[in-house]
């Protein structure tokens, strides 16, 4: 059975929908307790990630959540906030990678933030979690603040900048793109996670 | 490389698809969920529903079929037309929609788009802006295109920009539904100026429209609607049209 973390930021309606479409069995909590019962996790996130933080430090659950033992999904704001910090708003975060998200810069490059629309993810063919997705597919994205490359990139997206598009810790995955959003390719990364994951 | 989005628009009135010509003459095409996993099926890399019911029955029956898109498709959806409040705001996107395009609110009180961008974030507030060509400069329209506002769109565009509208949805009103092309020089004049994605809507007719709104108006992403509803042209045709002609799509 697969948790959604609710904690009032993030598109969990739409996790949920791809969930049905793929009819994957899951719930949807802010309570730690049930989440515990999840055999897989999936975090979601949009917005802002100040208002993020302070959902989750009032659900109580930053200390639940850097310490998880089963496979666990962050999706775009979702992975960003596994990070130390971010400039956005000059936030701290869970502090479970080290690193902090950063904004596209738009002046010298003319780039538009944010970053919306389908790019392409390179990655490491042999991972589950891109098993039966091409290197080079693409995936929606919509955001303003990129994860760095690091130590724990398992798939890179160019915009402006290479930066991480999903990565790997151990239990802990993390997508910067909306696999919820993106078509047939997102529908397999989502199906990898629950069962290779 | 991030690549240029093909976006078709439903028009939706009481539940059904309609398709008006210069803002009027509507016409009837089809059921929107249909049409949006049939898009969607076809390569659309996102879709835009704007609800045109004048009634309080016609909002919640739009309501319900935002939920039904959004339980059909797995490919993100704009929705706007009337959003006003910040209530509309998140009602839209608690029914799964991604975005909401907020127009006549934003410029009736523009501190509504502040609003909307702090509680949701920006990426999914997007200002729809309706513009007449008056000379050498733009005006902005308002009220479904019915009342001008006098305010110029480059400066209304930069506006919006600064408080905090993640994406500009900018129709020519002159060539709405027309056929006869995107105004380029319309679309050149914003994106060259503001640092946010912007979309361009108003006359593609065909192919080579859409082309030009990309490489000579320098669009993201561009908006469409009657080439797909009476299948002029199908998505995918267009999207190898585009490939063929060196621009980056999805195919």
């Amino acid at each position: 059975m697969v948790g959604i973390i609710d904690y009032g930021a993030g598109n969990i309606r739409s996790v949920s929908n791809a969930l049905n479409r793929l009819n994957v069995r899951h719930f949807i909590s802010s309570d730690y307790h049930e989440l515990d019962k999840a055999d897989k996790l999936i975090f979601p996130g949009v917005g802002e990630a100040r208002s993020a933080m302070e959902a989750l430090i009032k659900s109580g659950l930053t200390d639940w959540l850097i310490q998880i033992r089963v496979p666990f999904l962050g999706i775009c704001l979702g992975m960003q906030l596994l990070l130390e910090r971010t400039t956005e708003r000059n936030t701290e975060c869970l502090g479970l990678l080290a690193g902090e998200s950063k904004r596209f810069g738009n002046e010298q490059t003319g780039l538009k933030v944010p970053h919306m629309g389908w790019n392409q993810v390179r990655h490491d063919s042999k991972m589950p979690l891109f098993k039966c997705i091409a290197d080079g597919e693409n995936f929606y994205f919509v955001h303003s603040y990129y994860v760095p490359l690091t130590s724990e990139t398992i798939g890179t997206t160019e915009y402006g900048v290479q930066f991480t598009s999903a990565l790997k810790n151990e239990n802990y995955y993390g997508v910067q793109f909306h696999p919820e959003k993106s078509g047939p390719t997102g529908l397999q990364l989502l199906r990898n996670f629950v069962e290779l994951c | 490389m991030l690549t240029k989005r093909i976006i078709p628009c439903l028009d939706v009135k009481d539940g059904r698809t309609v398709k008006g010509t210069n803002f009027l003459q509507l016409r009837d095409a089809g059921d929107p969920v249909e049409l949006a996993a049939r898009y969607s099926d076809e390569g659309a890399d996102e879709l835009v529903f704007l609800d045109i019911s004048a009634t309080l029955e016609g909002r919640k029956t739009f309501l319900q079929m935002v939920e039904r898109v959004a339980a059909a498709i797995q490919i993100p959806f704009t929705v706007g037309g009337g959003i006003s409040s910040i209530n509309d705001v998140k009602n839209a996107l608690d029914a799964g929609a991604d975005k909401v395009s907020v127009n006549s609110a934003a410029i009736a009180r523009p501190s509504f788009v502040d609003e909307a961008s702090s509680c949701v974030g920006s990426q999914s507030v997007v200002v729809a802006i309706d513009v007449k060509r008056a000379k050498n400069t733009w005006t902005v329209w308002t009220k479904a295109g019915t009342e001008s506002t006098g305010l110029d769109a480059l400066s209304w565009a930069n506006e919006v920009f600064q408080r905090g509208a993640g994406e500009l949805l900018v129709t020519s009103m002159d060539r709405d539904g027309t056929t006869a092309g995107y105004d380029i020089e319309l679309l050149s004049t914003l994106s060259e100026r503001i640092s946010i994605p912007l979309v361009a809507s108003g006359g593609a007719g065909k192919p080579e429209h859409v082309k030009d709104a990309i490489q000579l108006g320098k669009a993201d992403a561009v908006l469409a609607a009657s080439i797909f509803h009476y299948n002029k042209i199908s998505i995918s045709e267009l999207k190898l049209f585009l490939h063929n002609n060196n621009i980056s799509v999805r195919m």
